[in-house]
C-alpha cells in the first residue's frame, strides 16, 4: 500500500508463493488419478471384487444411466431437505443461544439438559420422529434439525458468553440496553463463530437426511444407496455414495463463499 | 456550585468467598472546567471509584450527585474512557466514533456535524473510511476519546486511558488531549499510575491510600504559567516539588 512500485523481492516472493500452491493442487490432483487408475486396474485383473466394491467405469456409466432416469430428482430431494434442516437449525439454534445469552437464569437451568441431548445420539429418536411428524419429508428435515440444532446453540451460546467484557463495558457506558449490546456488539463480535457453525452444521444436517432417508425410504440418495444395498446393486451403492460426498462438498464450499462475501464487509 | 459532588461514598464487594471492601470514604467535589487527577497505590479502589461515578456500579452507601441532582444509574452527563480503546474492529473510524451517539438515538445532522469537526481537530478525518486495525496506537486512542466527547458530556471520567502508548505518543496526546478539554470546558477525572502524567494535567491531584481507600490528601496545582501546556509546566521547578510531595504521600 506504501509502495505502488512493486519491489523485485516481493515479485519473487509472490511467485514462490504460488509455485508452492501449484504444487499441492498438482499433488491433490495426482493423489485422486492414482487412486481412480489403481481401482480400475485392480478390478479388470480380478485382484478387487468389483462386485462388491464396484469399479470407476461402472460407477460412471451407473452414472450416465441414472442421469437418464430420475438421479436428479434424487440429488434435488437431498439438497433441499439438508438446505431445509440446515436453515432451521441455525435460525432457531441461533435464537435460542440468543435466549440463553439474555437470561443467565435460564442458561444455568437448562445446561444439564443441553449436556444430555448435545451427547444423545439423535439418530435413536428417528423412530419416535417418524411415528410423530409422519414417514416423509418432514420427518427427514426433522431429523436434520435435531442432529444440528443443540450444537448450534452450544457454539453460539459460548461465542456469545465470550464476547470480550470490555467491548460490553465500553457500551455500557453509553447506556446501551441489552438488546442494543447484542445487536451491535455481541452479534457481529460472533460472526467468525456463526459462520464455524455453519461450516459444522452443512456437514451434520446432510448426516441427519441421509440417516432420515434410510428410515423413511421414499426418495433421495439416502434411499438410492438403502434401495442399492437390498437389490445387490452396488454399482448403485458406489455411485450414490461417491454422488453425495460431491454434493456435500458443494455446500460446504457455498458455505465457505458465502463466508468470504462476509467477512469482506464485516470481517478485520 | 460544584459539577460534581462524591459523597461519602463506600464501596464493598460482594462473592461467594468473602467481602472485600475497596472504597471506605470518599468525599470530594468537582468544579466546572476542572481536571482532577487520580492516584493511589494498585488495586486501592481507583477503577471503582470511576465505575461509580460513571453510574455503571452502585456504591454500598453514598451517592452521586450531577448538578445539583442524584444520579441512578448511567447519565448521559458523564462520559467514561475505559483503560482500552475498545475500538469495534467490523466498524469504520467513523462508525466508531458514533457509536455513544447511535445507541443514544441522536444521530442527528448536528451531532454528526460535530463528530466530523472532532475528526478534523484531532487529524483524523483522512481516516474516516478506515478500520481500526489500519490505526496506530495513539490514533485509536484519540477516536476512543473522540467517541467519548461525541455524546457531549459535562463530565468526563479517563481510567489509566493514555497507559498503553509508547512515551513520547503518550506525552503529545495527552498535551493535545488536554487542549482540547480545555478548550471545550470539560470537568474531566483521570485515574494514572504515572504521577507526573496526572500533575502535568491536573488542577488537583487527589491521593488515595491502599485498600480500602480512604482520601490521603487532595493537592491543589499551581504553577503560575501564562499559558499552562502540559508540556511546558514539566520544565518549571515547581514540578519536582509536586512529585516529591506526592510521591512521600503515596509511599
Ligand atoms: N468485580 C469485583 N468483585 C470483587 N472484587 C473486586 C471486583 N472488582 C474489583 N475488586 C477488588 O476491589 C479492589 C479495587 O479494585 P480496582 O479495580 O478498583 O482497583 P484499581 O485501583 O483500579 O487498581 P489498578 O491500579 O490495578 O487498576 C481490588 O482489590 C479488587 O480485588
Ligand atoms: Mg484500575
Amino acid at each position: 500500500m506504501d509502495n505502488p512500485q512493486i519491489s523485485i523481492e516481493r515479485i519473487k516472493y509472490l511467485k514462490r508463493i504460488k509455485r508452492q500452491k501449484e504444487k499441492i493442487l498438482a499433488w491433490q490432483i495426482g493423489i485422486l488419478v492414482c487412486f481412480l487408475l489403481l481401482w480400475e486396474i485392480l478390478a479388470q485383473a480380478g485382484i478387487i471384487d468389483s462386485f462388491v466394491l464396484s469399479q470407476p467405469s461402472r460407477i460412471w456409466k451407473t452414472c450416465l444411466n441414472m442421469a437418464q432416469n430420475d438421479l436428479q430428482k434424487h440429488i434435488g430431494i437431498t439438497v433441499y431437505e439438508t438446505l431445509a434442516g440446515f436453515i432451521l437449525g441455525v435460525i432457531l439454534g441461533t435464537a435460542l443461544a440468543f435466549v440463553l445469552w439474555w437470561s443467565s437464569t435460564i442458561s444455568k437451568i437448562s445446561e444439564p439438559y443441553l449436556v444430555v441431548l448435545n451427547s444423545l445420539p439423535k439418530i435413536a429418536l428417528g423412530p419416535v420422529i417418524i411415528i410423530i411428524v409422519g414417514a416423509g419429508t418432514q420427518a427427514i428435515i426433522f431429523m436434520a434439525l435435531a442432529i444440528s440444532l443443540i450444537v448450534t446453540v452450544l457454539e453460539m451460546l459460548n461465542g456469545f458468553q465470550n464476547t470480550d467484557k470490555e467491548y460490553i463495558k465500553m457500551a455500557q457506558t453509553f447506556d446501551a440496553t441489552k438488546f442494543q449490546i447484542f445487536r451491535k456488539i455481541v452479534f457481529p463480535y460472533n460472526i467468525a463463530t456463526l459462520f464455524n457453525s455453519l461450516k459444522i452444521n452443512i456437514g451434520l444436517s446432510l448426516v441427519g437426511v441421509i440417516a432420515g432417508e434410510f428410515l423413511v425410504s421414499k426418495a433421495g440418495l439416502g434411499y438410492l444407496i438403502v434401495y442399492g444395498g437390498q437389490v445387490f446393486q452396488l454399482d448403485l451403492v458406489m455411485t450414490s455414495v461417491i454422488i453425495l460426498a460431491i454434493v456435500a462438498a458443494l455446500m460446504y464450499e457455498a458455505v465457505a463463499l458465502l463466508q468470504r462475501v462476509v467477512m469482506k464487509k464485516y470481517g478485520h | 456550585m460544584a459539577v460534581l459532588d462524591v459523597n461519602r461514598i463506600q464501596k464493598k464487594y460482594q462473592a461467594e468467598n468473602g467481602e472485600i471492601t475497596a472504597l471506605k470514604y470518599i468525599d470530594f467535589s468537582v468544579e466546572k472546567g476542572e481536571f482532577i487527577s487520580i492516584v493511589g497505590p494498585s488495586g486501592c479502589g481507583k477503577s471503582t471509584l470511576l465505575s461509580i461515578i460513571a453510574g455503571l456500579m452502585k456504591p454500598t452507601s453514598g451517592e452521586i450527585v450531577v448538578n445539583g441532582e442524584k444520579i441512578e444509574g448511567i447519565s448521559n452527563r458523564i462520559g467514561y474512557m475505559l483503560q482500552k480503546d475498545n475500538l469495534l474492529e467490523w466498524r469504520t473510524i467513523y462508525n466508531n466514533v458514533v457509536l455513544g451517539i447511535e445507541i443514544q438515538n441522536n444521530l442527528t445532522s448536528e451531532n454528526k456535524q460535530r463528530v466530523n469537526q472532532l475528526l478534523k481537530t484531532y487529524e483524523l478525518y483522512d481516516f474516516k473510511e478506515k478500520y481500526p486495525s489500519q490505526l496506530s496506537g495513539g490514533m485509536r486512542q484519540r477516536v476512543a476519546l473522540i467517541r467519548t466527547l461525541a455524546i457531549n458530556p459535562d463530565i468526563l471520567l479517563l481510567d489509566e486511558a493514555f497507559s498503553a502508548l509508547d512515551y513520547q505518543t503518550r506525552l503529545t496526546v495527552t498535551n493535545d488531549i488536554y487542549q482540547i478539554l480545555k478548550q471545550e470546558r470539560v470537568t474531566t477525572l483521570m485515574v494514572t499510575h504515572d504521577i507526573p502524567e496526572g500533575i502535568s494535567m491536573a488542577d488537583r491531584v487527589v491521593i488515595l491510600s491502599y485498600r480500602p481507600a480512604v482520601i490521603k490528601d487532595i493537592i491543589p496545582i499551581e504553577f503560575g504559567l501564562e499559558n499552562r501546556t502540559p508540556l511546558n509546566c514539566r520544565k518549571t521547578p515547581k514540578f519536582s516539588e509536586y512529585f516529591d510531595c506526592i510521591w512521600k504521600e503515596l509511599s
